[in-house]
């Protein structure tokens, strides 16, 4: 049984491992392209080295070296984006594997967020209980659309992109009313530091004098939360349910399994990680809210997806994958400015996703071929 | 230079791990009835995805009217004048009769479709050979019976003389078999050629000139019916001896187990109710038979049973409990165990492996669990000794993949997981669709044994053989009502044949008939 676990295991890795150096590959592609182009625009005469030397020096060497390329400061904002990541990820990995898409881990991560900040900023309350909060608000989001789903047929990647939208814009306006809004810094334009207003509701620091800048430990947490799913998933009689739901809803269903019910746990559970993530993120003290900026939903939530494909909503596996997306998107934003946009970062783990999803048809399409030529050939 | 239209020589097909055609050889006469026998698995369907251009085989040839000719696709098969019934028809349920007739051989000018000349043809090939259709009528609105005389018209319609049906009995009644079988010689006595694909002993007994048996991909020859016996057959496509009959002590039906009351199930099809005021009761130690063509409302009568499906009238007791309003799983522990009708929709989580399906009625039982975490331990051995008793055969066993193993050894799996349970009344639905002869043999020892247990069971089925062989007593249902209700010792299969059709009805049941049973 565990031989084949692993066996199993390792053919996924494997094949993301060639997913991910495709990926990487294609990036370079682009990059040599915009590189010829800037220095075409340049005027001067150069040599094609010259393009490829670019490319690597001011782009693709940022990109691969992530935030060690300016370490150890970067390395800091790199494992600070990677803990919220793990926790989206985590968010829609978990619906994959009960067969709902939660696209709306956005939304719900914006209201987590919303959570944690009113929880933190207005009622001052120890960090733990502000994580609570942030869950408990990200939970509230995603039992919606869930609802909707398990007792009026409406499908749940309808509900809950219009939950984003209604989710974003709800925030906005709660941390900013008008400029009163008691969590809202006018001169910043942004909501108040919390470790400023309340020192107890950020997460604890990791004591780690390394990285020039305080690091909290927010990473710890959300391995620890993968870990727990995993656990969840795999062991319990409550992830033998789920997973039933996800795989067959009728036999489900015929097994007296109440899957309306776990309709709404999944994606209520699903919501909690995401704000979890919000959480993580904004008591850490890396960033704040912006609810005048903020009219494009959380990339946060739909990175989520991406590391969640990429580990096959495996949750250990979606530590690394979400681990690898934050360096690359670190890595992103130190490039060249002037010549290469940061969106590389994004082209990259687009071409990765798409190519774990044509992995599959690619392994099918490859053995049709086989079997089909082998069969022409015995007619000769 | 021969007699034969179509010849399939030495064909090998492999695929991954299982050689599924391992030389075999089918030669079809002009004018002949060709019966091609197998269990399940044997490779019938391989062959035919061969001959039809779906799959090209490894070795062999296949050859029309002696020239060796390459199929590469179904079209090449239909420019052979090849033409195939499958056994799940293909056709446009929305579409008119008419319509999907010419469905891909449409006659056109000037790219307008010239229905009224197709509509003359199609109406000729009806009167010629007796196929009655009406032309324009939706193909959901009709009976299976007209849909499969459809399917033969598709076939005549693109001027085929090699006509594969694949189990056309499958779903008619005893005497549309009879038309069927009738239509089939008029054909034969034409020059067209019939490979007919089956499992039914009798029905090649009956119809057809010669029989090629395989077994396990491996050709066993092929036989003149008039030289052989329904027991030669049976051997060479087991290997084995294999008893027609099942052998049962007289039932000792003791106290009321299930009791059903006015039971009328909503359809989600149509308008009407699917299931209309059934009432009957099962006792202890009985095999009562839900007999009845297939979509007549024992497939809604037993998913309102089991909770599955919600019912607007009527009560459901079990030993004495009403369980009317009880969810499955309240129903489930109450005493039902329920065989489905659809083993891979309901019966098992495919994506889960062997031993997580045995487990599926029972996982949350203090056995198999600790405070919410499964004793994987405890589901391994439960497992293993289901896995023993039960003779489930798979790969890599308890851990294989449920999707991985064959449809006799799901079936065994659920059987076992159901039956294993000990509940009070089992339902099995059509629970040897599909299976081989021995799976057949096995399951039917088993109903008997759970009966003898002191088991109420209620098996719902489409096939009369086993109507008659394995029952106690027969309800037959007919467009939602029940219409009669027989002994097997006294009934005989055209008489349950013209209730299952709906000509005929008892009196106690609405009818003019006259009962012809009494429950003691």
């Amino acid at each position: 049984m565990n031989k084949r676990r692993i066996a199993s295991g390792l053919q996924m890795l494997l094949s993301a491992l060639v997913c991910i150096l495709v990926g990487l590959v294609i990036g370079f592609l682009v990059l040599t392209v915009l590189s010829y182009t800037s220095l075409a625009a340049a005027g001067q005469p150069f040599t094609m080295g010259d393009v490829i030397t670019q490319a690597y020096n001011s782009g693709f060497k940022q990109l691969l070296m992530g935030g060690f390329y300016l370490a150890p400061r970067a390395v800091r904002n790199e494992i600070a984006l990677t803990a919220p990541l793990i926790m989206t990820g985590l968010s829609v990995g978990f619906a994959f594997k009960t067969g709902l898409f939660n696209i709306g881990a956005a939304g719900q991560y914006a209201v987590g967020a919303f959570g944690g900040l009113l929880f933190s900023l207005v009622f001052k309350l120890p960090w733990y209980l502000c994580l609570v909060g942030a869950a408990l608000f990200g939970a509230l989001w995603g039992a919606i659309p869930g609802i909707f789903k398990a007792y009026l047929n409406i499908n749940e990647v309808i509900t809950s992109i219009m939950f984003n939208w209604i989710g974003l814009y709800a925030v906005n306006t709660l941390t900013y009313m008008g400029g009163n809004s008691p969590m809202y810094n006018l001169k910043t334009t942004k909501t108040w530091p919390v470790a400023a207003v309340s020192p107890q509701s950020a997460i604890p620091d990791l004591g780690t004098t390394y990285f020039k800048k305080p690091a909290t430990i927010a990473i710890f947490l959300a391995v620890a939360v993968a870990l727990i799913l995993y656990v969840v998933l795999n062991k319990t009689t409550f992830g033998y349910e789920l997973k039933a739901c996800g795989y067959s809803k009728t036999a489900a269903k015929y097994a007296g399994i109440n899957e309306k019910r776990n309709i709404v746990l999944s994606m209520t559970i699903s919501g909690a990680l995401a704000g979890f993530g919000a959480g993580l993120y904004y008591l850490s003290g890396v960033a704040e809210w912006q609810p005048l900026v903020s009219t494009v939903l959380p990339g946060m939530g739909f990175d989520g997806i991406s590391v969640a494909l990429l580990a096959s909503s495996n949750p250990l596996g979606i530590i690394f994958s979400a681990l690898f997306i934050s360096h690359i998107s670190t890595g992103g934003g130190m490039m060249n400015a002037g010549m290469f946009p940061p969106e590389i970062a994004d082209v990259i783990s687009g071409v990765i996703i798409y190519l774990c999803a044509f992995m599959m048809l690619f392994r099918t399409a490859l053995s049709k071929l086989f079997t089909r030529k082998k069969g022409k050939g015995g007619n000769e | 230079m021969n007699d034969y239209v179509i010849e399939m020589l030495n064909i090998t097909k492999t695929f991954p791990g299982i050689k599924a055609n391992d030389n075999i050889t089918l030669q079809l006469r002009r004018g002949e009835i060709h019966a091609l026998l197998g269990e399940n698995g044997a490779g019938k369907s391989t062959l035919m995805s061969v001959l039809f251009g779906l799959y090209q085989p490894d070795e062999g040839v296949i050859k029309k009217d002696g020239k060796t000719v390459t199929i590469n696709n179904p079209n090449d098969a239909n420019d052979l004048h090849i033409g195939m019934v499958h056994q799940h028809f293909k056709l446009v349920e929305v579409f008119s009769v008419l319509d999907n007739i010419i469905l891909g051989a449409e006659d056109t000018k000037a790219g307008f479709l010239k229905k009224k000349e197709a509509r003359k043809k199609v109406m000729a090939l009806s009167d010629k050979y007796g196929l009655k259709v009406d032309p324009d009528a939706i193909i959901e609105d009709i009976s299976v019976g007209m849909q499969q005389r459809v399917e033969i018209l598709k076939m005549l319609y693109r001027d085929n003389d090699i006509l594969i049906l694949d189990e056309p009995t499958a779903v008619l009644t005893p005497q549309e078999i009879d038309e069927l079988m009738g239509i089939m010689r008029e054909f034969a006595k034409e020059g067209k050629s019939i490979l007919f694909i089956t499992h039914k002993l009798n029905e090649i007994m009956a119809v057809a000139d010669r029989c090629t048996v395989l077994r396990k991909g491996k050709y066993m020859g092929t036989v003149d019916i008039k030289d052989t016996t329904k027991e030669e057959l049976s051997r060479m496509m087991v290997g084995r001896n294999v008893s027609f009959t099942v052998e049962k002590k007289d039932k000792l039906a003791k106290n009321v187990v299930l009791e059903v009351r006015n039971v009328t199930v909503p359809s989600k099809l149509h308008k009407h109710d699917a299931v209309r005021n059934v009432s009957f009761e099962v006792r202890a130690g009985e095999i009562v038979c839900l007999a009845g063509i297939e979509g007549n409302g024992q497939t809604e009568f037993v998913q309102a049973l089991t909770g599955l499906e919600k019912m607007s009238d009527g009560r459901i007791k079990l030993s004495g409990r009403d369980i009317t309003r009880a969810s499955i799983r309240q129903r489930a522990l109450a005493g039902v165990s329920h065989i489905p009708e659809d083993r891979h929709k309901h019966g098992l989580v495919l994506d889960y492996t062997l031993e997580e399906n045995l487990v599926l009625q029972r996982y949350f039982e203090p056995k198999f669990q600790h405070g919410g975490f499964i004793d994987k331990k405890a589901v391994r051995e439960y497992a293993d000794k289901l896995i023993d008793e039960y003779d489930i055969r798979s790969g890599q066993g308890p851990v294989t993949m449920a999707r991985s193993m064959s449809g006799g050894n799901q079936q065994k799996a659920i059987i076992g997981r159901e039956i294993d349970r000990g509940t009070p009344l089992l339902i099995a639905v059509q629970p040897t669709r599909g299976l081989d002869v021995g799976a057949i043999e096995y399951i039917h020892k088993q109903l008997v044994r759970v009966r003898d247990a002191g088991c109420a069971v209620l098996l719902v089925s489409l096939e009369l053989d086993e109507v008659m062989n394995v029952s106690d007593r027969i309800l037959v249902m007919y467009e939602g009502e029940l219409v009669g209700e027989f002994d097997p010792k006294y009934a005989t299969v055209q008489e349950l044949g013209l209730y299952m059709a709906g000509a005929r009805r008892q009196s106690r049941f609405g009818g003019k008939e006259e009962e012809e049973y009494d429950d003691e």
